[in-house]
């Protein structure tokens, strides 16, 4: 197991541990390991892995098959990451549409280190935007709350985007898992020319076939991971090794679940630092993944809110 | 605000791993340990409450949910609303309704269960669709109280036709009936024989109480100890992993798409079912063209796949370059899929406007998407008793089941549903949305039975039938595609690949051969600039007449001059007649060395004069819609790219089609 902590071993040696942690560290090996023996144990959860991942490539390729103008979100997170090495797979090693990330102007240091890393290593053509006109305003978490902030600096950006390079077809990572409004999503969700969603009154969706006809002006969300857990995600990134920011992991006793802006985004207590110490933790915890993402929590609904004037 | 974090070092990498395990996408595999479950029945019988009974008793809330849900109930001055843990949106918590499908998973004694939960209401039943066909079992719900109603009986049904035929029947709120086991024998009689005229065997019939708990986790000796069967959760334990997804059968491979980005030509699918092996023989259908699996293509992979299985999603490359495209299906040569234009089915329909007889919808099977018309009704089912609806009915309305007989502009391929259940069922298209389903009854039927329909290609416009009806009567629109290029470059053989693959998916066209054309229309003319420029005028007007009848007319000349070709563009975007000029590029050594009919050796020997490329000139197109590049790409390359430029400039877009007047429309 000695690889998966190599990662982060940097932040082990420089703090010096005392007896009290490396007994600690010395329990967590054991736990581990047991959590080894019994994955190996149950092979049969692999299966189940592979089917989310042959249904993530299907989306993948029925909306490059239906759609002349798609792109895709990228926030290098968790599942934004695992969105790319999914497109790899899906389309034979080659990403045939842009990637867009949204630059808030409040990004963690090492997502843009990373960012300009994948860019490179995974031979990505990315699209970056900036609301600028509404920085040059004011806009920002120092004056604004959280709330208005996303609004602003994501969802409008999305929407100038969309003006701008016209795209019909938008692939997202979300999951029905991370919120209530979002588990009622379908893996092609139009959306109207005001980038809305009008969950009210959704078109059916089943046997593999998905609503892809857009009126002008007019996208659909693709949406692959749909139906994956955020244990699925971290499970698929321990089968298949793909990388991701060091800030998933325990550095001086936090780490971070989700990413977002960084003057809004708290790092939990945790000294977990292997991808099995994550699954181990996820399995049992009881707070929700979003918890330590302001703008959910601002006022009631306001994830809602938020979503049905196009966030994603 | 925070204080704003550190920079990261100049020579980033991210969190690296390796892979757990070498291959880890072995083929085929254990059944999934992951049950999807739909919860149906009537509105008010206690769908919701039920889930976040499920959903508390095995302790699978999100913390604080529970207490949010007692807080709201209070507020509403209620005991505990289960269906409150569930209602995330405010107006829905007003309304007590569910709105959309909803998954939740849980987890119970070391098995993995996903809810999608399906609204009861009966303007939202399309979500219960949705929910259903994803799901492997389901559990109805009946109120105790009030017993089978009208949407039981067709939440029942529609069971049926989605293919779920594993179904827990639950006994709702028993508490109301006092718990008498006689009320819950009565109901579960009446469940059993309804569920089994449509095939459907429940593996259990449990009374219980959700509001309560009683019967769900929990067994509930107080008030029910007469029940010796199995509570909820143990019987769906007892099904769980018993998945039904995906079995073996014959080889179904729905192409997708095919990528050529790099070197490879890429064919890439899903499996519906069966296998593909490296080396096996597979013919592709409608077009029956014949290749072997060459390799099996894996991103990511250490070690080359050898082998696939059902419900995968794969990328292969063939032995012989064929023309494949989206939509084909390949099968084994000994086990070949049924191909008609035929279709007979059960079919549901969900949208608001009913589907009349003749009217055109796209029938959407796999990847495959056609245009067709309902020829016949045959009978509707009536939910209540089963039965059919024995007189003659012009329509399917909203929410009606129905058996009918569908005819396809081009062939379909597809399989009977009791066969291969992935290939023998379809999405109905109208406009840019999914207004129904079906499933395919009948797979083999002899033509004698597909009787002529009348009355089906009627056109009625007032005054000139115009452009756009014609358009809509055909399905595309009429097109002057325009060939130009050196004599040898290969003009002709891509007329006439293009004809016959454009005439195999319906469209009517038609090659305008420049040689021929010399026989009678241009007899008088030689091969003086000025009557070449003539003959290509008469060419031009010719093609713009037939393209305005409809026709998609690829002309095949070999139209040197810049100047000509401008003037038939000219004259047919006068028309607004699309016209695509397509420069077939092979240098003129290549030309000459194929020389098919011994011409460049007579022009080279002067027995010809003003040979085009030789002693004449020919003007290179600085703007054509497409470059064919022959002397380069292999002729089915060409073939394909020219395909899919005319495809995309003849095919008629969804809002073109919706508000034209098509055949057999309302006169």
């Amino acid at each position: 197991m000695a690889h998966s902590i190599r990662s982060v071993a940097d932040f082990d040696s420089r703090s010096g541990k005392s007896f009290k942690e490396t007994s600690l560290l010395l329990a967590e090996s054991v736990i581990i390991l047991a959590i080894y023996v019994k994955t190996i144990q149950s092979l049969s959860f692999m299966s189940y892995l592979q089917h989310l991942e042959d249904q993530s490539i299907y989306i993948f390729r029925e909306a490059f098959a239906n759609f002349k103008n798609m792109a895709m979100p990228w926030s290098m997170g968790k599942d934004s990451n695992t969105l790319i090495w999914l497109a790899k797979k899906a389309f034979a090693g080659k990403i045939p549409f842009p990637l867009v990330h949204i630059d808030t102007t409040y990004e963690f240091p090492e997502m843009l280190a990373f960012r300009e890393w994948a860019q490179k290593h995974y031979e990505i053509d990315l699209i970056v935007i900036v609301n600028e006109e509404a920085r040059k305003r004011g806009i920002g978490y120092e004056t604004h709350d959280p709330v208005t902030v996303t609004h602003e600096l994501k969802s409008a950006a999305l929407q100038q985007a969309l003006a701008k390079y016209k795209w019909d077809a938008l692939v997202t990572g979300i999951r029905r898992d991370e919120d209530s409004t979002r588990a009622k999503e379908r893996y092609f969700s139009p959306r109207t020319a005001d980038n809305e969603w009008e969950y009210r009154d959704q078109p059916p969706e089943f046997w593999g076939q998905f609503t892809t006809a857009v009126k002008p002006g007019e996208h659909v969300r693709v949406q692959p991971l749909l139906d994956w857990t955020e244990l699925d995600i971290w499970e698929y990134i321990r089968r298949e090794g793909i990388p991701i920011p060091k800030m998933y992991f325990s550095q001086q006793g936090r780490r971070y679940r989700s990413l977002g802006c960084w003057p809004i985004t708290k790092p939990i207590e945790s000294s977990v630092d292997t991808l099995e110490g994550i699954v181990e933790e996820l399995k049992t915890t009881k707070t929700s993944e979003r918890a330590g993402r302001a703008q959910d929590h601002h006022e009631r609904n306001a994830m809602q809110k938020l979503r049905a004037k196009g966030f994603m | 605000m925070p204080p704003a974090p550190k920079p990261v070092p100049k020579d980033y990498v991210p969190a690296f791993f390796p892979k757990r395990q070498g291959g880890a996408r072995a083929a085929g595999g254990p059944e999934e340990p992951r049950t999807s479950i739909v919860v149906v029945g009537h509105v008010d019988h206690g769908k919701s409450t039920l889930i976040g009974r499920l959903l508390a008793d095995t302790g699978s809330l999100p913390e604080g949910k529970l207490e949010a849900a007692e807080k709201a109930s209070r507020e509403e001055g209620m005991p505990l609303e289960y269906a409150f843990l569930l209602d995330a949106f405010l107006e829905e918590q007003a309304q007590n309704i569910t709105i959309d499908t909803t998954r939740i998973g849980f987890r119970y004694k070391g098995q993995s269960f996903e809810i999608i939960d399906a609204p009861g209401h009966r303007e939202f039943i399309k979500n219960m669709v949705t929910g259903a066909a994803a799901a492997e079992e389901a559990i109805l719900l009946i109120d105790a109280h009030e017993g089978l109603k009208e949407q039981t009986r067709r939440h029942g049904l529609l069971l049926s036709l989605l293919g779920v035929s594993r179904v827990i029947v639950a006994v709702n709120k028993m508490d109301l009936v006092q718990w008498k086991e006689g009320r819950f024998r009565v109901l579960e009689k009446e469940i059993r024989e309804y569920l089994g005229g449509l095939k459907i065997s429940p593996r259990e019939v449990i009374p219980i109480s959700a509001r309560e708990g009683s019967t769900v986790m929990r067994r509930d000796d107080q008030h029910l100890p007469w029940w010796k069967g199995p509570t909820l959760l143990e019987a769906l334990l007892a099904g769980a992993g018993k998945s039904q997804q995906s079995p073996e059968g014959p080889l179904r491979f729905s192409i997708q798409d095919v990528y050529r980005f790099d070197a490879r030509r890429v064919i890439a699918g899903k499996l519906e079912s069966g296998r593909i092996r490296v080396g096996d023989p597979v013919i592709f259908f409608p077009d029956r063209k014949a290749s072997r699996i060459k390799s099996i293509e894996s991103w990511g992979e250490e070690t080359p796949l050898r082998e696939v299985g059902p419900g995968q999603s794969v990328a292969v490359t063939l032995e012989e370059q064929i023309f494949v495209e989206r939509g084909h299906v390949g099968a084994l040569p000994e086990d070949p899929p049924v191909e008609s234009r035929e279709v007979r089915a059960r079919i549901f329909w969900l949208d608001t406007e009913a589907l009349r007889l003749q009217a055109p919808v796209t029938l959407r099977l796999g990847t495959q998407s056609v245009e067709a018309r309902l020829v016949a009704i045959d009978r509707v089912v009536d939910a209540e008793k089963l039965e059919a609806v024995t007189d003659t009915r012009e329509e399917v309305g909203r929410f009606e089941v129905a058996e009918v007989r569908l005819r396809c502009r081009r062939p379909l391929v597809y399989d009977a549903h009791e066969r291969v259940s992935a290939t023998g069922r379809f999405a109905l298209q109208r406009g840019p949305r999914i207004g129904g389903g079906g499933i395919i009854t009948f797979a083999e039927y002899p033509a004698s039975l597909a009787k002529p329909v009348t009355g089906e290609h009627l056109t009625w416009t007032e005054g000139r039938v115009s452009q756009e009806a014609r358009a809509s009567h055909f399905g595309h629109e009429g097109a002057v595609i325009w060939l130009t290029g050196l004599s040898g470059s290969g003009k002709s053989t891509l007329a006439v690949a293009l004809e016959s693959l454009l005439f195999r998916r319906g469209i009517g066209t038609m090659i305008l051969d420049g040689d021929n054309l010399r026989h009678g229309l241009c007899a008088d003319l030689g091969f003086s600039l000025t009557d070449r420029a003539e003959n290509i005028r008469r060419a031009g007007e010719v093609a713009k007449l037939m393209a305005e009848s409809g026709l998609v007319v690829i002309s095949s000349l070999i139209s040197p001059l810049k100047k000509e070709r401008e003037s038939v563009r000219a004259s047919c975007r006068s028309a607004g007649i699309s016209f695509s000029e397509i420069f077939i590029n092979a240098s003129i050594a290549e030309c000459e060395k194929r020389d098919p009919r011994g011409l460049y050796q007579k022009a080279r020997k002067g027995e010809i004069k003003g040979f085009t490329g030789i002693d004449s000139p020919y003007e290179i197109p600085e703007q054509p819609d497409l470059i064919l590049e022959t002397g380069k790409e292999k002729v089915v390359e060409s073939a394909e790219r020219l395909l899919s430029h005319v495809l995309n400039l003849v095919r008629l877009k969804e809002e073109d089609r919706e508000g034209a007047p098509g055949p057999g429309g309302q006169i």
